[in-house]
């Protein structure tokens, strides 16, 4: 996971999370659930996710953990581009 | 989460527990069922026949010192109950859908694994506060909070409605988990008799459903830190409140339906009988009720099964996945939908005799309960929600 990916999740959560702070003073391995992320608003966030990696998540990754912080996404967004 | 516990659940057994709901539900709570409905008065006779025959402990295991029934077994009462009464089957399967929560999370926590066991041994009657005024049906967001101190809670909460929080000994009560968190970061509490007030808010004079008794109201609450469920309510939502409570309310409006069918069937032999040779005028309608009913079943306990093996397996991705939040959701559209169409289409063809509402063929209140399904957590939000997971959602 780089810290160009990191940089490009956290656009997309800022869009999409609906968090109740700034992304950018969120730790990687924060809760985004405790950080206000409603489980409708993961649905935006995957979606905005797919479009900016340009790429899909198999339906195995589309669980709330998968979800839960920056670099739970990081990582899965990594798996999925090697 | 513990696994559907079968172990003692010979299927005479199952049959036999089943068949003593189904003797509940034709000698005493259909007894009632008018005069629960008329006068909006909860169905005390059949739940307190029910609570001296066990049944609101048949969902614990039996390391507690219940029966441990599976999902498909508890899914089966409901059904027998509700071609009975549906105020009835709808606080049996709500009591169920409560009990479980506590039940598939209390792993880590033996008071918890202590109040079980109370539960067990006293029968005793879980209602849900998860409604509330601001964020309405979203059972995903609250307002209010729990507060913390030391060793005990409190809480209080302003509910849009509580079913039958006045008969009930505890309340389980959804809340965020402390005043900092967000909306959706909630926990699941448990308060019990003696430790919660409920202020009635208004009256509950409904067009169905009368029975259920569920007004507004406002819950303060306190007790033991314990009481406040460790485990996310996002987890017991997904592992347990969801599918539970579509697969058991769908099992109540099979029962329903099924008695507005059945009533149809024994009218349409009646008239069958009078006059041996000719299938009567609309009779073909009749046997399209049965195959819409045969539907419905099917649907119903299919997901019952699905729902028993993954929990029997253990088999927590499956049901944390969006494919089967998808399924469960579509059984509560499917089953709402398919109990007000099938109880329609039965008064329409039994014509004025089911119209009336002073005859053994009256359907009145199988029509007025029916379309409590459709509001019941709103079809409207959860086709929503479903066209969402569906624009990421690849599988079938």
């Amino acid at each position: 996971m780089t810290i160009e990916i990191i940089a490009r999740v956290k656009t997309v959560l800022k869009t999409q999370a609906e968090l109740n702070q700034d992304v950018n003073g969120l730790d990687i391995d924060a809760d985004l659930f405790a950080a206000g992320m409603s489980s409708r608003a993961t649905v935006g966030v995957m979606l905005g996710l797919e479009s900016e990696f340009d790429l899909e998540f198999p339906d195995s990754m589309l669980r709330r953990d998968v979800f839960e912080s920056i670099r739970a996404i990081g990582n899965a967004i990594s798996s999925l581009q090697t | 989460m513990n696994p559907a516990n079968q172990d003692n659940a010979s299927q005479t057994d199952v049959d036999a527990r089943i068949a003593e709901i189904d003797r509940i539900g034709r000698e005493i709570a259909r007894m009632h069922a008018n005069d629960v409905d008329e006068k909006s008065r909860f169905p005390i006779e059949a739940i307190t026949a029910l609570k001296a025959a066990g049944i609101f402990s048949a969902p614990i295991p039996a390391e507690y010192g219940g029966v441990g029934a599976d999902p498909i077994e508890l899914a089966r009462g409901c059904a027998a109950l509700g071609q009975h009464c549906s105020a009835t089957a709808a606080v049996v399967a709500m009591h169920h859908t409560q009990i479980l929560s506590a039940v598939h999370h209390a792993k880590n926590s033996p008071q918890l694994q202590d109040y079980l066991r109370r539960a067990a041994k006293e029968n005793r009657l879980i209602a849900s506060v998860t409604s509330e005024v601001g964020p309405g049906g979203d059972m995903r967001s609250n307002s209010c909070a729990v507060e913390i101190d030391g060793d005990s809670y409190t809480l209080t909460k302003k509910a849009t409605t509580v079913s039958y929080g006045n008969y009930a000994d505890d309340l389980m009560i959804t809340a965020r988990k402390n005043s900092e968190a967000a909306s959706g970061d909630q926990v699941l509490v448990i308060a019990e008799k003696g430790q919660f007030e409920l202020q009635d808010q208004g009256a509950w004079d409904t067009l169905g459903m009368r029975g259920t008794c569920s007004p507004p109201a406002t819950v303060v609450a306190n007790g033991a830190a314990w009481q406040v469920m460790t485990t996310p309510f996002a987890d017991i939502a997904t592992y347990t409140m969801v599918p539970t409570s579509h697969i058991f309310w769908s099992a109540w409006w099979f029962g329903l339906a099924s008695d507005a069918v059945n009533k149809a069937r024994e009218l349409f032999r009646a008239k069958g009988r009078s006059n041996p040779g000719t299938t009567p005028m609309g009779a073909h309608r009749v046997a399209d009720l049965s195959a819409e009913l045969q539907k419905m079943e099917y649907e119903v306990f299919g997901l019952a099964r699905e729902y028993a093996e993954a929990l029997a397996a253990d088999d927590s991705q499956k049901l944390a996945s969006l494919a089967f939040s998808l399924r469960i959701n579509t059984l509560k559209l499917n089953s709402s939908r398919a109990v007000v169409a099938i109880v329609s289409e039965a008064l329409s063809v039994c014509g004025i005799q089911a119209y009336k509402n002073n005859g053994p063929f009256s359907l009145g209140r199988h029509l007025r309960d029916a379309h409590s399904s459709v509001m019941m957590i709103h079809n409207d939000r959860i086709q929503l929600t479903n066209a969402a997971l569906l624009l990421v959602h690849k599988g079938n």
